[in-house]
């Protein structure tokens, strides 16, 4: 196994994810199928090679730090699962 | 004149230029469409009728204007793009009520060009999936077939523009999701270089993978609505500033292919293409070459590692972008979670799909310590080979042509069981994000066996996507011409 049920439940929690015993059985056995599909990367000699994140190879892009207002603060709330009014409402943290 | 919703995006947009059609008749005509064939094929997940209306009435009132390419044309988005005021839900259950306060850039750049949006598509659940039947809320059927699939990720799109809903329709693609559906729909589709067209106000899937792109019923209308979304855009720093050719120029007035190069990749040729797959796209090619193309064999050595490339540096980003679910800002929440990080772990379980958290979780665990350097390296290295690899075949040849995927549209339920089965489904046009080149799917018949449309690919240099609209526009009337569904 290259993944095991304890291995699947170890990453569910690290992704905020709560999988019931039987799902993480089965994407256990899912991922493993997977990543043993995704071993075969292994068969390449790569230790020379530059690894390529994204096909733009660009620069950081600057710009000038200008304040902008583009959206009014009902604007930024209005998707919010709950507000006061002024801020996004969380369930007490401290 | 024939059925006004069958005309092509050029042909309607003479007849609103002249005034032969008012914006407000195009616009009903296109709903009445939408309205005849839903419930059939259901490719829409919202339809904004109110909306579209008074703007079409708006536009009718100040008379047609030659500075707006696509003045009073109806065109389709799918969701996965911010709509402004309207719902936009990704396929997904966590976005059900989200109403983006923005439109995407390539959706502002349609309005400011004149484009009615008449309705959002369905897809794959965050773009993930082959068939639009990993969608939360309902699976898309194909026009042709409706015991089919439509592909996917953007099978409303390509469903929608099959069925005549629209003159055409933005489709995104980050492993195959514009082209497999417009093969399987018999419809023209372009993904984009990586860079060519921007992706802010994209719900991001891959965000070193994903395009946005047209999806249409004839070359040329994939070339004028590449026209108005290409460009630059200082919101997405991976957006170029290379200037935007004109395409609809490109298209030219040749209608042969002499001086052409066409590579044809043994991998993609060899095996495990159906006979009717084959059958078609070998077809294609034989016109290419009566019409004076050249072809020549090219090797993409690593196509077979291109599946596992892909799948790990995109379930890596998307397990990353999907973070910022969290039910604080916008989308699901749930409600009895007594402390902050249970109510990210409730909303995040009850919002996502089963598909997107396996995918989390792949992407959690490729990235993880200890795995990193295995899988999300290691890929990132093959990703460079790979390039190199299409980079030395277009020495070559100007473009590549095989086929978009091994099959006609499967049916429905076929292939849900199996994740890596459906995977596989990608291995032609996945090697294409991965690279950033263009590639494009433009319909040559249906095939033999299904009567299903099959679809060539066509794959370009980076930002060579007026070459590839070029060729597609000369072998499109020349092979056979694959008509409407009759839905």
């Amino acid at each position: 196994m290259r993944i095991s049920p304890e291995e699947v439940a170890k990453v569910a929690r690290l992704a905020r994810l709560d999988l019931t015993p039987e799902k993480i059985d089965q994407y256990a056995g899912q991922l493993d199928g997977i990543l043993g599909y995704m071993d075969k990367l292994s068969e390449l000699d790569t230790s020379a090679v530059e690894p390529m994140y994204t096909p733009v190879d660009h620069v950081s892009v600057m710009r000038d730090d200008v304040a902008r207002k583009d959206y009014s603060r009902e604007d930024i709330l209005r998707n919010a699962p709950e507000t006061d009014g002024s801020f996004f409402i969380v369930p007490r943290i401290v | 004149m024939p059925d006004l919703t069958q005309l092509t995006l050029a042909q309607v947009r003479q007849h609103l230029a002249d005034k032969s059609l008012s914006a407000a008749e195009v616009t009903e005509a296109a709903l009445a469409r939408i309205t005849a064939t839903e419930p059939k094929i259901q490719a829409l997940l919202s339809v904004q009728a109110e909306e579209a209306r008074a703007q079409a009435k708006a536009l009718d009132q100040g008379g047609p204007d030659a500075n707006k390419p696509l003045w009073g044309v109806p065109l389709i988005v799918k969701d996965v793009l911010a709509t402004r005021g309207t719902p936009t839900t990704c396929g997904s259950k966590i976005l059900e009520n989200f109403r983006p306060v923005y439109d995407a850039t390539a959706v502002a750049r349609l309005r400011d060009a004149g484009a009615i949006i008449l309705a959002k598509a369905n897809m794959d659940e965050f773009a993930m999936g082959s068939t639009t039947e990993n969608s939360a809320y309902f699976a898309t059927k194909n026009p042709w077939d409706t015991s089919r699939v439509p592909g996917g990720s953007s099978g409303g799109s390509g469903a929608a523009v099959a069925a005549c809903q629209a003159y055409g329709a933005l489709g995104t693609d980050t492993g195959g999701s514009i082209r497999l559906p417009a093969s399987f729909c018999g419809i023209v589709g372009l993904k984009p270089s990586y860079g060519r067209v921007s992706r802010f106000g994209m719900v991001a899937y891959g965000s070193s993978l994903d395009q946005i792109g047209p999806m249409t019923r004839s070359v040329e209308d994939a070339a004028r609505i590449l026209q108005v979304i290409a460009g630059h855009d200082e919101r997405d720093s991976t957006s170029v500033t290379a200037p935007v050719p004109d395409y609809v120029a490109a298209l030219g007035s040749s209608g042969d292919l002499k001086g052409l190069t066409i590579g044809l990749p043994e991998e993609y040729w060899d095996k495990g293409l159906s006979p009717e797959v084959a059958g078609a796209c070998t077809a294609a090619i034989k016109q290419a070459e009566a019409l004076g193309a050249r072809t020549v064999p090219v090797r993409l050595k690593l196509s077979e590692y291109a599946i596992a490339t892909y799948y790990i540096i995109a379930v890596a980003e998307a397990s990353s972008n999907l973070a910022r679910f969290d039910g604080v800002r916008y989308g699901y929440r749930d409600n009895d979670a007594q402390s902050l990080i249970e109510m990210y772990v409730k909303s995040r379980t009850k919002g996502f799909g089963e598909e997107v958290q396996r995918r989390i979780i792949l992407g959690t665990y490729v990235l993880s310590s200890g795995y990193y350097d295995a899988y999300y390296r290691k890929a990132a290295q093959v990703r460079r080979l790979i390039r190199q690899d299409f980079e030395a075949a277009l020495t070559q040849c100007d473009v590549i042509m095989g086929p978009v995927c091994p099959t006609t549209a499967f049916k429905v339920g076929e292939m849900s069981a199996d994740p890596l089965q459906m995977y596989l489904m990608d291995i032609f046009t996945i090697s294409t994000n991965l690279a950033g080149l263009p590639g494009m799917s433009l319909p040559v018949g249906l095939g033999r066996d299904s009567g299903m449309p099959v679809g060539l690919q066509l794959t370009g240099r980076a930002f060579d996507e007026a070459r590839l609209l070029q060729v597609a526009g000369v072998l499109e009337k020349n092979v056979p011409a694959t008509g409407f569904s009759k839905l």
